[in-house]
């Protein structure tokens, strides 16, 4: 332990640096492991095969965006969006901010059931939850503006992560939890799987109810934000164009 | 094994490169040479990149990164069907659209949950090393099948719908693999030990109130460097959570582990280098602006942190 080698930090500083000066995040990964690999005093050619084994072995990580591509595009084609968006437009309740409430809560309750694969942002999010989110604002205030769209969609797929990450862990045999069994294990400590399983419920609840309220102030500011916007009705046109 | 996830690679490449070729004839598109060379050579690492040397792979991925950070990929625009056509085939088609959205995540469980062991012959039909992948692959096949069936429209329309997106998301979509790659080179050159040694041997942790507070940001920061509490886990634990937290203070181990992983998560929420979670639904929802989920998910995150320390200090 009296040997540890402080430069490999420097690749933390590469990327804390590049995101916060908004370079184009693919180089700063690639350059972050790049100087890495030097500071900890590896050989260029060991750096570039070190990456390169790392990328092919992690090649099932962009299967989960890229499969789906096909099936979502052509049922977007076919008019799934506006079909949400009609659909969800007759329920009177409604409102962006409760429809967003509601999903979290399916959300994180089917996770912490283990049906985590219910969900997930290119199968489900944009397809269905989006336009569920923005169907229901428009009925609601009538046309909205790009501000409010792009914030109904960046809640829409909070809602989705939020979900999943305090749902999953209450869940028994979820891998993070037998990880984290196995880590203390090897520390000299054993604990039962539910026990850490149960351990975390009242965050889960408390993230539930702090996203939820979140969600919820969610509609008052559409609806401030739209009495702010009926003065500049300007921006219809460009409202249709970003819908994709 | 019949079905192994090697076929998902070959397919996602065939995807891959048959997106470079359609991006190729594409005589509109704004970049055409650069992007159609970035998804070709992608879908060509999918397929045979496991039997290349691995740093003539390494030199690829450089090369990859430098066609994404000047520009080499920009989006066409979209040939989309007639607003009136679409409303048509939505009022007509109905809540058959929803079927092969649902199948997805239906064969995905189905298959992870009934098909784990089941054998064909005496073979596994299921790679049982990665069964999620492959029933969720098995499931975009399954609904991809559903959807030609439902609206009418083959595999041709499926690959020209899929480039259209593929372009939108661009890069973002490798974000996760290269992060991998990155966390992987971080493990390499002992990255979370040495921020441990730094947050353990300089702080007093023997106050009991500290020690948890540099617990959980530890984990906290851990996480949004490495883009997973995964990582952070085993290097917190090791350095904090065993010998003060549960040691030295008597602290329950399940609780401090589990809360632990908790304030991990949510640092994993405020991280870029969480790229699946975070900058991926900014791409495929098109936003303009590919940090506004971390920017959502802040207010919560640090709601949460905090609850995280507070609990930890009440119940451990």
């Amino acid at each position: 332990m009296e040997t540890i080698n402080f430069w490999p930090l420097i690749g933390v500083a590469v990327v804390a640096l590049g995101f916060v000066c908004r370079f184009n995040p693919m180089l700063v990964v690639a350059l972050a492991a790049f100087v890495t690999g030097m500071a900890a005093k590896m050989p260029l050619h060991e750096i570039l095969a070190q990456m390169g084994v790392a990328f092919v072995k992690a090649r099932n990580l962009p299967l989960i965006t890229l499969l789906p591509l096909p099936i979502i595009g052509v049922l977007e084609r076919h008019g799934l969006r506006e079909f949400v968006q009609r659909t969800i437009a007759q329920v009177r309740a409604a409102t962006a901010g409760r429809a967003l409430i509601a999903y979290l809560f399916v959300r994180e309750v089917s996770a912490a059931l283990g049906l985590m694969s219910l969900g997930g942002h290119v199968q489900m999010v944009r397809p269905v939850v989006a336009p569920m989110a923005e169907g229901v604002a428009q009925a609601r205030h009538g046309d909205l503006n790009e501000r409010q769209i792009y914030r109904l969609r960046a809640f829409a797929a909070s809602s989705d992560n939020i979900g999943l990450f305090f749902g999953e862990d209450c869940f028994v045999a979820f891998g993070g939890i037998l990880f984290t069994q196995h880590v203390l294990h090897n520390f000299g400590v054993d604990v039962s799987a539910t026990s850490l399983a149960f351990a975390g419920i009242p965050i889960a609840v408390f993230a539930f109810l702090a996203h939820s309220a979140r969600l919820y102030r969610l509609d008052g500011w559409l609806k401030k934000a739209q009495t702010k916007k009926s003065a500049c009705s300007s921006s219809n046109t460009s409202c249709e164009e970003v819908r994709p | 094994m019949i079905i192994s996830v090697d076929y998902l690679y070959w397919l996602a490449g065939a995807l891959l490169v048959s997106t470079a070729l359609l991006i190729l004839r594409d005589k509109a598109h704004p970049r055409r040479f650069f992007s159609a060379v970035f998804w070709a050579d992608l879908g060509i690492l999918f397929v045979i990149g496991d039997k290349m040397p691995p740093a003539a792979v390494g030199v690829q991925i450089l090369g990859l990164s430098a066609i994404a950070a000047s520009g080499g990929l920009r989006k066409s625009l979209p040939k989309r069907l007639p607003a009136s056509v679409r409303e048509a085939d939505s009022r007509r088609l109905n809540w058959k659209l929803l079927i092969p959205v649902l199948a997805i995540p239906f064969c995905t469980l189905g298959g992870t949950l009934l098909l784990e062991k089941a054998k064909v012959g005496g073979a596994y039909l299921l790679d049982p090393t990665n069964t999620n992948s492959v029933s969720f692959g098995v499931g975009c096949i399954v609904a991809l099948a559903l959807v030609s069936l439902i609206t009418r429209d083959g595999v041709v329309q499926a690959v020209r719908q899929s480039r259209e997106m593929t372009d939108v998301i661009a890069w973002t979509l490798i974000m996760p693999q290269m992060l991998a790659m990155l966390g992987g080179m971080f493990q390499h050159a002992g990255v979370g030990e040495a921020g441990a040694y730094l947050a353990t041997h300089y702080v007093a942790t023997d106050v009991r109130w500290i020690a948890v507070a540099v617990y959980c940001l530890g984990m906290f920061l851990l996480s949004m460097i490495l883009g997973g509490a995964a990582g952070a886990v085993p290097v917190m634990i090791g350095a904090m959570g065993v010998p003060i937290l549960v040691h030295s203070f008597h602290g329950n181990p399940a609780v401090v582990a589990t809360l632990g992983h908790y304030a991990g998560f949510a640092g994993v929420l405020m991280t870029p280098m969480a790229a699946h979670f975070n900058l991926i639904p900014a791409a495929v929802l098109e936003i303009p602006d590919r940090y506004s989920v971390i920017k959502a998910q802040a207010p919560t995150a640090i709601c949460i942190f905090l609850a995280c320390v507070v609990y930890l200090y009440v119940a451990m």
